[in-house]
This record gives C-alpha cells, sequence and structure tokens, in this order.
C-alpha cells in the first residue's frame, strides 16, 4: 500500500514528467489501435463487398448427373451446423434468351425466396418491381434487362438446351452490383426451376453463409466430415479466393509488425524514464531502506508507477485511437456518400490491445525495479 | 548488564584497488537509555562505525549485537524489519520525501509494515511535532519547510516507531548555533521521556557535550571513552 501511495506520489509530483510519457504512451497505443482497427476494417470491407452478398460455402453434386439425391439429409445437417447462418437449396440451370436472332446465355436459378433474400440479400438489390410471388415469375438483373430493352411484367422467353421453351412474367429487377451476376442470372422458385430442367425433387446445391467468414474452411470441413457422402462436393471462398487472402495475409502481417514496434516502443519509453526516475529518486528510496523499506517493496514503487502510466496512457491512447478511425471513416467518404471503408470495431482486438499495452508497460518497470533492488542505502547516505 | 548494542571484535576493510582498514578490533558497549556522542576527525572511521551499529554497512569480522539480536546472519528482510521497529536515523540530510507533507513523512516508518496509521501513532506524530515545535508546517510539503524544520521532522520520523535506538550523523552538520541548540535539548528530552539510547556522531564537540559519554576515534581506533555529567 505504501509502495502504491509513493508510486502515485511519485508520478503526480513530477507532473511535467508525467504528461510527457504519458501522451507520448497514448499517442503510440492509439496509433497502434487505430493501425489495427483499421487494417482490420479494411479487410473486412475488402471481403464483404467481394464475397459478402455470395454463399461462403457451396455443396454441389460430385457425379456426372450434377444434381443431389436426398438433399433433405444434407440441408437438415447443414440446419444443426455451428456457425451456419442462413442456407438455401439451389436448382440451376443454363438456358438462352433470344435477341435479334442471337442467343444470350443465361443461369436460371431457382430459390424459396426467403433463403435466397439471406444469402443474396436480393430483397434490397430489387431496384424496380417486387419479389416472384408466383411460380411463372421471374427477377432479372439490370445489365441483362438494359440488353433486353425490358419492363416490369414483360414476358421473357427461355430456350432450353434440351429443347423447347418457357415463357416467364418479369416481376422485378434487382442489381447486386456485380455486372457479370446481373447479366446472366435469372432468379425464380425452386419448385419453377426444378419444373423447366426437369429436376424433380432434385436440387444442383445447398448454399449457406457463416457467422465468421474466415472459418469457411474450418466449417466446410466439418460439414465433409459429418456428411460423409461421396455424392458431393463442398466448397468455400476461401479456396476459391487464394489470392485474395494471400493479399489479406500480407496487410495482417505488415499490421502486426508496425503494432509489434509501437508497443516495443512504449517499454522502451516507459523504462528509461522510469530508469531515469529510479536515479532522481535514489535518495529517497535510499532513505526508505534504511528505515526499513525491503528491497522487494521499494522495487514495486516503480512497477507500479509502469502500471498505472500504462493504466492511464494506454486508456487515454484507446479512445484516441477509436476517434481516429471515426474521423478517418468519416472524412474518407465518396462522393455519392458511401465510406471508403465500412467501420468494424473489433472490441476483443481493443481489449486485446489494451491489456498488452497495460502488461507491457508493467513489464517496463521491471527494469527500473531491479535497478532499486540494487540500491544500497550507505551509498545514497554517504553522498548526501 | 548486557548493552543494547554490543560490538565485539568490529573490523571494516574497504576493497578496491588499495585495501584500506578504517576500523581495528572495535569493542564496544552501549547501554539502553543512555546519550553517546562518537567524535573525531573526518576519515576516523566514526560514519562507518555508525553504518555497521544501523545494520546498513557489515563488519569484515567480529560480532554486532543489536538488542540481544546477533545481526551477522541476518537476511536482508530480517535485517530491514529490525532498523523499522528498533532503529531511527537521523543523518546529515534530511532526506525527506519531498512529495510528501511533513506528517506524511514522519509517518512513513509506521507504514512500511501496515496499511493505516492507528490512532495511538497519529497522537505520538501530534506529540512529537509539539515537543520539536514543528506543529505549524505538519501539513506543508517537505520543500515549503526551513532547514532546521527538515531536520526536525526528520527526527520526528526517526522517532515515530519508538525505536529502542536512535543513530544520528551530523544531525546539525547545516543547521545554525540556535537551531543546533534546538535539536540537542530536543534529543535530551526524548532521551528523558522514552528512554531512547542515542548515539551521535559528531564533529562539533557543542554537540557532544550534551551527551553522558563521548567516545573519540582517531584512525579507526577508540582513543578515549570518557563519561560527561550532562
Amino acid at each position: 500500500m505504501l509502495a502504491f501511495k509513493i508510486g502515485v506520489r511519485f508520478l503526480t509530483h513530477g507532473r511535467t514528467q508525467s504528461i510527457l510519457i504519458l501522451v507520448g504512451i497514448a499517442i503510440a497505443i492509439s496509433i497502434q489501435i487505430f493501425v489495427g482497427l483499421l487494417i482490420d476494417s479494411l479487410q473486412r470491407t475488402i471481403v464483404d463487398r467481394t464475397i459478402g452478398n455470395s454463399p461462403h460455402i457451396t455443396i454441389s453434386s460430385s457425379t456426372d448427373v450434377s444434381t443431389i439425391r436426398r438433399w433433405q439429409q444434407i440441408a437438415y445437417e447443414v440446419e444443426h451446423t455451428r456457425q451456419v447462418k442462413a442456407f438455401s437449396p439451389s436448382a440451376t440451370g443454363n438456358a438462352f434468351v433470344e435477341k435479334e436472332n442471337r442467343d444470350l446465355p443465361v443461369l436460371v436459378r431457382g430459390f424459396p425466396f426467403s433463403s435466397v433474400d439471406r444469402i443474396y440479400n436480393i430483397r434490397n438489390a430489387i431496384y424496380d418491381g417486387k419479389e416472384y410471388s408466383s411460380r411463372q415469375e421471374v427477377l432479372v438483373g439490370r445489365e441483362l434487362r438494359e440488353e433486353l430493352e425490358l419492363d416490369v411484367g414483360d414476358k421473357i422467353v427461355l430456350s432450353l438446351p434440351r429443347g423447347g421453351k418457357v415463357t416467364l412474367t418479369i416481376s422485378g429487377f434487382y442489381d447486386l452490383g456485380v455486372s457479370s451476376i446481373n447479366k446472366a442470372w435469372i432468379f425464380t422458385y425452386l419448385d419453377t426451376a426444378q419444373d423447366i430442367f426437369e429436376f424433380g425433387d432434385r436440387v444442383t446445391s445447398i448454399e449457406m453463409t457463416i457467422e465468421d467468414i474466415f472459418q469457411a474452411d474450418t466449417v466446410a470441413s466439418q460439414l465433409e466430415q459429418n456428411l460423409n457422402n461421396d455424392e458431393v462436393v463442398i466448397e468455400n471462398w476461401k479456396d476459391q479466393n487464394q489470392e485474395l487472402l494471400s493479399g489479406l495475409e500480407g496487410q495482417r502481417i505488415s499490421s502486426a509488425i508496425i503494432q509489434i514496434v509501437i508497443i516495443a516502443s512504449v517499454v522502451i519509453a516507459i523504462a528509461s524514464v522510469l530508469a531515469i526516475s529510479v536515479l532522481q529518486k535514489s535518495p529517497e528510496i535510499g532513505i526508505l531502506k534504511a528505515m526499513g523499506i525491503n528491497d522487494f517493496n521499494a522495487s514495486l514503487i516503480f512497477l507500479y508507477e509502469g502500471f498505472l502510466l500504462g493504466l492511464v496512457g494506454s486508456l487515454a491512447g484507446l479512445v484516441l485511437g477509436v476517434s481516429l478511425l471515426y474521423a478517418f471513416v468519416f472524412f474518407t467518404t465518396s462522393p455519392d456518400g458511401t465510406t471508403l471503408i465500412d467501420l468494424y470495431l473489433d472490441y476483443g482486438f481493443i481489449v486485446r490491445s489494451w491489456l498488452i499495452a497495460l502488461t507491457a508497460s508493467t513489464v517496463a518497470g521491471v527494469i527500473p525495479a531491479r535497478k532499486s533492488l540494487k540500491l544500497n542505502p550507505i551509498d545514497v547516505i554517504r553522498e548526501g | 548488564m548486557r548493552g543494547i548494542i554490543e560490538l565485539t571484535q568490529v573490523n571494516k576493510v574497504y576493497h578496491g584497488a588499495v585495501d584500506s582498514q578504517v576500523l581495528f578490533d572495535i569493542n564496544l558497549s552501549f547501554e539502553a537509555g543512555t546519550c553517546n556522542a562518537i567524535i573525531g576527525v573526518s576519515g576516523s572511521g566514526k560514519t562507518t562505525l555508525l553504518n555497521i551499529m544501523g545494520t546498513l554497512d557489515f563488519p569484515n569480522r567480529g560480532d554486532v549485537l543489536i538488542d540481544g539480536k546477533l545481526v551477522n546472519n541476518m537476511t536482508k528482510n530480517q535485517l530491514a524489519c529490525l532498523r523499522n521497529e528498533t532503529i531511527g536515523f537521523v543523518f546529515q540530510f534530511h532526506h525527506l520525501l519531498p512529495e510528501f507533507t511533513a506528517l506524511e513523512n514522519v509517518l512513513m516508518p509506521h507504514l512500511i509494515n501496515r496499511w493505516r496509521p492507528s490512532q495511538e501513532v497519529l497522537k505520538r506524530a501530534d506529540e512529537l511535532f509539539d515537543m520539536l515545535e514543528i506543529t505549524e508546517v505538519k501539513h506543508s510539503l517537505a520543500t515549503k519547510m526551513s532547514g532546521g524544520q527538515q531536520q526536525r521532522t526528520a527526527i520526528a520520523r526517526a522517532l515515530i516507531n519508538n525505536p529502542k535506538i536512535i543513530l544520528t550523523d551530523e544531525p546539525t552538520g547545516n543547521l545554525d548555533s540556535e537551531t543546533t541548540d534546538k535539536i540537542c535539548q530536543g534529543f535530551r528530552e526524548i532521551n528523558r521521556r522514552y528512554g531512547t539510547t542515542f548515539i551521535v556522531v559528531t564533529h562539533n564537540h557543542l554537540v557532544a557535550e550534551h551527551t553522558d559519554r563521548i567516545i573519540e576515534m582517531r584512525d579507526g581506533r577508540i582513543i578515549s571513552d570518557t563519561k560527561s555529567d550532562v
């Protein structure tokens, strides 16, 4: 208790010195928090904008017939798998749309609307018309609409590869932000697609999204194990986006290096300031030892100082770092008002960073504490 | 009768480029409740002797008994505990902690092994402030006091744990004669009131004259040991 009180008093008495080191710690930690959160937000934004509105894991047939038997059993397993946020069976097949003696290839994708919406967020992507509500209705993408000059309520004629034609009504138009999808995909009911392509009760894939997209490979292999089904193949976005992942990994490593360097500089700064403090305070420490304070309690003074500097400095740095991030996001908006990056506050990272800074600051106090252990009262008293 | 401090065949050598022996076979005993002075010129070994009696320094040879306990083989923590409970120090430089008030400085030895001061100790602190005539600076920071007030605060600090022994090294070295006289009278008053044993190392014969016994040292040896009629 006395050591704590003395540590506090040493810090509050040498106010200018303490404020300077606190500002130093706060700035360093704020940069560490800012860089860490910024890189994290940037990564999540890239991933979100690249694969956010698409399935994270897809189960498809590995057999020649390209459809999955007894898919309900697989769907049941998927539904009961941890981490799975949304899933949907899909019946997908190729078709053509005629335009001025030209056949445009399209992909007819049949989904129950409610579940496809949870994967592709399609309800928000509909910019004209409405969702399909009968088995004869479809949703068409923006680019295909422009190509074919279509309107809500128009009929669209699909030519099927096996021969024959199907006419469907357009209930609305969507824009998923990806031109290749907008140009090729036609959404309709699962039953409609199954009928058109004569799949019967079968589906061509089961698609799903999961809570933590970076766990896609783990969840996929867990599913593979649970299903133990040779007739299906399970793919996840990570396997399909290796280049993106290696880019993100590079970012993550550089961010980690920056953070380590910052923490190291905080430790060195605190340790050097406290080491000077031991020299400055050696008469007082000497007399305390002469009065009967033991070496351990004398050294605790400097550990407490390191801890307190770390506590206050890192908390201030934390607030400053998060504020910097908000300011960055606020000031880097595109002309259309959308932000350059989406803000993600990883509270786990913030708490971890704070604990690391606090531990590092306390550890920084060990060097001066060891120095004070060696302080002999007789030397101090002799020198006056 | 066994003394409160007993030194037997104490020798001290400082090792360096050239070894230098500063104490030669010192045999001394101090009775409890007495007021003693050790005088001598610079380099006579009196401060080294005081530091050895205070367990701040150690003899190369010889035994040191404090309050009946042989200190030679004690651990650092045991010695710290012994100093805290049995010995009070007053040095030429007061070494008060400038971050603390006079009262906080005085209570510091008491708080080394306790959470908070007892009412009894606070009362004792008040008594010491009264006796040493420094009540008016009780709540002042050490840096806001005069040299004499700082030194008297250091004396109050040395006395707060009611130690059996007070060791002082040139306690009036930096003070004027009037303040020196006040401090010497303070020592005598404490000695009378609490039966505290005083050992005062000094150059100043006027200070030594306030004591019961004067030990004179030269070149690491005791050359005279006389009792006065104070």
